[in-house]
């Protein structure tokens, strides 16, 4: 191992790519959050709530697929959580798009990095450890 | 209360929630869950899952402006986003296990000491004479552009700071918060990052995090579209705000008064924890 201090600077190509993706991430699904808010408010605004119980939610809000089945129908609940689903998604995303860009370099260290992120954040996802 | 005035009420309060944290540099989500759990009486399983989604809207939309920039270690935040990852998971899996009245104290034991860190006087450390086989191993010195000319920088510790990033992350899940004040001692007061370069990182690297917990949460049904959907709007466009309003004017005084209004707020959190009202 050498001893001097080697230093790194990015690729500025990838820099403003990744700089858009998030971008573009963040407004596209809060824009969707916002509209599933309207809806949700145009046909809920007189109900009760009360949230000062925590019951979970069921697997309509859930889960990816209940909540896709929730879109299509317009429900706003459904809309929303579809709006912060793809938010989530999107540091996911940045991750993906590193692991391309690292490959392009072949910065195969940090390809490999990338993907241990991919592989724990897959893990929490199917929820091995939380049943 | 009807959804409307609830919606409102939540709306504006993460509006204010944003701005001040982004003026203090604490985060949104450390006010955010004390105004919903003390003041609207919301069950802090919800406030957690509500703010965690705050943290990745607010963290991403600034992170896309530094990483533009070129400030952002690419490398850096990768390498600890493993310790922060792991973490994050570790914590929100614990918050199943734990009770609500424990989480409310540790979390306003964290809020005193974000509070606190955010106050005193930074000092940059950082230098580029040190050498680290870790830091060569893996990539992590770089250099950022200040005033039209790059400075290289070397980084320290690396085991050091991995493991403060784990605990981080760790509290991160478990709280819903972006744990900031944590990751800055990472990477400043261990790892020897620059300032600006340490700041910007980690903001690139709390997206992730909190996604990793926020696919925990979702599956859990701790996300409520109801909450989520104003906090996370809220906080969002009151951190722009905020940002805008930061390079304009000097936030000693502000960060002074805000720094005891927040003290008051952990206190009522460790009290109302201990006392079993949370």
């Amino acid at each position: 191992m050498s001893k001097e201090p080697r230093h790194y600077t990015g690729d500025k190509d990838i820099q403003v790519i990744i700089g858009t993706l998030l971008r573009t991430g963040v407004y596209t699904s809060l824009g969707i959050v916002l509209l599933g808010g309207i809806i949700f408010m145009v046909s809920h605004a007189r109900q009760p709530v009360d949230y000062s119980i925590f019951r979970a939610q069921g697997p309509r809000l859930a889960s990816i697929g209940g909540i896709l089945r929730g879109v299509l129908t317009l429900d706003g609940m459904a809309v929303i959580q579809f709006g912060i689903l793809l938010l989530i998604f999107t540091p996911i995303a940045r991750v993906v798009f590193s692991i391309f860009s690292f490959l392009i370099e072949r910065d195969y260290l940090y390809v490999a990095i990338g993907l241990l992120i991919l592989t724990i954040i897959g893990i929490s996802m199917n929820g091995g450890f939380t049943h | 209360m009807t959804v409307i005035i609830f919606t409102l009420i939540v709306l504006f309060g993460s509006l204010l929630a944003g701005f001040l944290g982004s003026l203090t540099g604490l985060g949104g989500g450390v006010i955010i869950i004390p105004l919903l759990t003390l003041v609207l009486g919301v069950d802090i399983h919800y406030a957690i899952g509500a703010s965690i989604i705050s943290v990745i809207a607010t963290s991403s939309g600034s992170a896309a402006a530094y990483v533009k920039e070129g400030i952002t270690n690419i490398r850096i935040g990768m390498f600890l986003e493993i310790a922060t990852t792991v973490g994050a998971v570790l914590g929100a899996v614990l918050a199943v296990y734990l009770n609500p009245g424990y989480i409310a104290v540790v979390f306003g034991c964290i809020l005193i000491f974000s509070a606190l860190a955010a106050l005193r006087k930074k000092a940059d450390h950082s230098d580029n004479l040190a050498v680290s086989g870790l830091g060569n191993k893996f990539k992590l010195n770089g250099s950022y552009p200040d005033c039209g000319r790059q400075h290289p920088y070397t980084v320290k510790h690396v085991p050091g700071g991995f493991f403060m990033m784990l605990f981080a992350g760790t509290l991160s899940g478990l709280l819903g918060i972006g744990s900031g004040a944590l990751k800055v001692i990472a990477m400043d007061n261990i790892m020897r990052i620059p300032f600006k370069v340490s700041t910007t990182t980690s903001n690139f690297m709390m997206g992730v995090t909190a996604a990793a917990s926020a696919v925990v949460y979702l599956h859990r049904g701790q996300i409520d579209p109801g909450i989520a959907m104003p906090v996370a709007l809220g906080v969002l466009t009151g951190a722009q705000i905020g940002s805008r309003v930061l390079l304009r004017t000097q936030t000693g005084m502000l960060k002074k008064v805000f720094a005891v209004v927040i003290i008051f707020l952990a206190l009522q959190m460790i009290y109302n924890g201990l006392s079993g009202k949370i």
